[in-house]
């Protein structure tokens, strides 16, 4: 299984709206259920996403035990520049992950 | 077909006079005298449902509104694709369902008028009922998928309505080079025949290792669980190791666009161009249903799963696929369960009975090589407002030695004999 996706335009001109979208395979245990033995278990999440265009922060997200297993969000921006959107997950048990994909802006 | 065409037109005639009648009537006198049921085609369900109507109550004027003179079956025609079986195995006339004392009208249904209990066909004739059955089926939607319009589907055949599409895909099959990719798209649930996609990439898979050993199948898939995956994921691994691949919605196999002129499927993380391209789109309650008024903004039917009687026009029942049935898979057995208990509703109905309970059973064989399947049956009853599983059913074993799984072939031929004799023959 992929651990992390990512989709971002090869290309793109200047000034236009672009979709990113980003997915990672997580187990987004919520800390509420029990085992049939009636212990806990842990919970284990992702708690931050971040996203960077050329090192500046252009999307974050806090993420909480409501959310889904794989969380996968989708959102827009504005392509100015060519250069790199880098992305890190960081959540319980020291879980950190990231990726990257670079953009060309004619 | 001339002869029942012409019975479509009398009965037409006679159904407008009978209207005007029961406008001076009471209700009760109108149902002591024959009353007259439409069943809006002529698939598994609404053929049983015809079928049934007649069975229970002689007097009934029973209509079977259905354009396709053939009916072409998609139970078994994964087999027509991977070229185990001729199409004319899958199809069936209606001359035993005239024969039985049921109208049949060869044409489309163009318009549903609830409130004066009449139905509009393509040529512009009217038929009259007391009770009408919706048993449309499904439709394929041509604006779910960017990209995936008719036009496309001549190209990118979707193979979800048994016929002509099926010959298509098998064609574009058969005339791939050896090496080359074929793609199944598959959609999110609820979909015609859940088990229906693995069935096709496993019996497409055993025609190309015969013939083009170097090829592959590429199932992309909206979720992430399918029906009878350990099943399914074992027999992949026994007999076609390696030859299909599946990417999950969570390793980002859902499909959002398409591109008929490269063949190319595009999904939310990436695209992928194939040799033959298998696109399976969401899908809706077939088209008079929505024209009806019967379907949802979920673009299904809601039902009272005790009579099957829509919840959204009067006198109006809604079976097979198209219903939303709860736990009720969208089958051809169940479709023909269903219809069997809506006519039981309807003659209790009609009788001033209160309805019976329906308990309904559906068996689904899935076959991923000759003289190798397995199934899943399953009991279903009204619960809270909508058909719910209940204890009894079950499914094949996962550790079942070889002779259970060719024991399970033919209890599926055995299967498919029996439903399409009771339902045509």
């Amino acid at each position: 299984m992929a651990s992390a996706l990512i989709n971002v335009p090869k290309r793109a001109k200047r000034g236009d709206v672009i979709e990113i979208r980003a997915l990672t395979s997580h187990i987004m245990e919520t800390g509420y259920r029990r085992t049939a033995a009636g212990e806990v278990i842990p919970r284990d999440i992702i708690t931050s996403f971040t996203c960077r265009y050329n090192g500046r922060e252009i999307f974050r997200a806090d993420m909480f035990p409501a959310i889904a297993a794989n969380p996968y969000l989708s959102f827009f921006t504005t392509a100015n520049e060519s250069g790199t959107f880098a992305f890190e997950w960081i959540g319980d048990n020291g879980f950190s992950q990231t990726a990257s994909a670079a953009i060309t802006v004619e | 077909m001339n002869a029942v065409r012409e019975i479509g037109r009398r009965n037409a005639i006679r159904g407008g006079l009978a209207l005007a009648a029961s406008l001076a009537l009471p209700s009760i006198a109108r149902t002591q005298t024959s009353a007259r049921v439409v069943v809006i085609g002529g698939g598994f369900g609404g053929a049983a449902c015809a079928r049934a109507l007649k069975q229970f109550d002689a007097k009934l004027q029973v209509t079977l509104v259905e354009p396709n003179k053939v009916f072409t079956a998609c139970p078994f025609s994964n087999e027509v694709i991977a070229g185990l079986r001729d199409i004319g195995a899958q199809q069936f006339g209606y001359e035993k369902i005239a024969a039985a004392g049921i109208d049949v009208v060869a044409n489309a249904a163009a318009k549903v008028d609830p409130q004066v209990h009449r139905v509009t066909l393509a040529d512009g004739s009217t038929l009259s009922y007391d009770r009408l059955v919706l048993a449309p089926g499904i439709e394929v939607r041509f604006d779910a998928l960017s990209g995936y319009d008719e036009a496309a589907s001549r190209k990118m055949p979707h193979a979800w309505q048994a016929g002509e599409q099926t010959l298509l895909l098998r064609r574009q099959i058969e005339s791939m080079d050896d090496g080359g990719v074929v793609a199944i798209a598959v959609p999110a649930n609820p979909l015609r025949c859940p088990p229906a996609p693995y069935e096709r990439a496993s019996l497409i898979a055993y025609y190309l290792k015969q013939h083009k050993p170097r090829s592959k199948v590429l199932i992309l898939d909206a979720k992430d669980n399918f029906s009878q995956q350990r099943l399914f994921e074992k027999a992949w691994h026994e007999i076609y190791d390696g030859m299909i691949e599946r990417i999950s919605l969570s390793d980002g196999g859902r499909a959002t666009a398409v591109d008929p002129a490269t063949n190319t499927i595009v999904t939310e993380f990436g695209d992928h161009v194939a040799q033959v391209a298998n696109v399976i789109p969401p899908q809706r309650a077939g088209r008079i249903a929505q024209v009806a008024g019967a379907a949802d903004k979920t673009g299904w039917c809601p039902i009272d799963p005790m009579t099957f009687a829509s919840k959204l026009l009067p006198d109006v029942h809604v079976i097979g696929d198209a219903c939303l049935g709860g736990g009720i898979p969208k089958s051809a057995a169940a479709a023909s369960a269903q219809g069997r208990a809506c006519a039981r509703a309807i003659v209790n109905g009609l009788a001033g009975k209160a309805p019976e309970t329906p308990r309904l059973t559906g068996i689904c064989y899935d076959t991923v090589a000759p003289g190798y399947a397995f199934s899943l049956a399953g009991l279903y009853q009204p619960k809270d407002d909508m058909f719910a599983e209940i204890e009894g059913g079950g499914t094949s074993a996962l550790d079942a030695p070889r002779e259970v799984r060719a024991r399970e072939a033919e209890a599926a031929q055995s299967w498919y004999r029996t439903i399409t004799e009771e339902t045509f023959g």
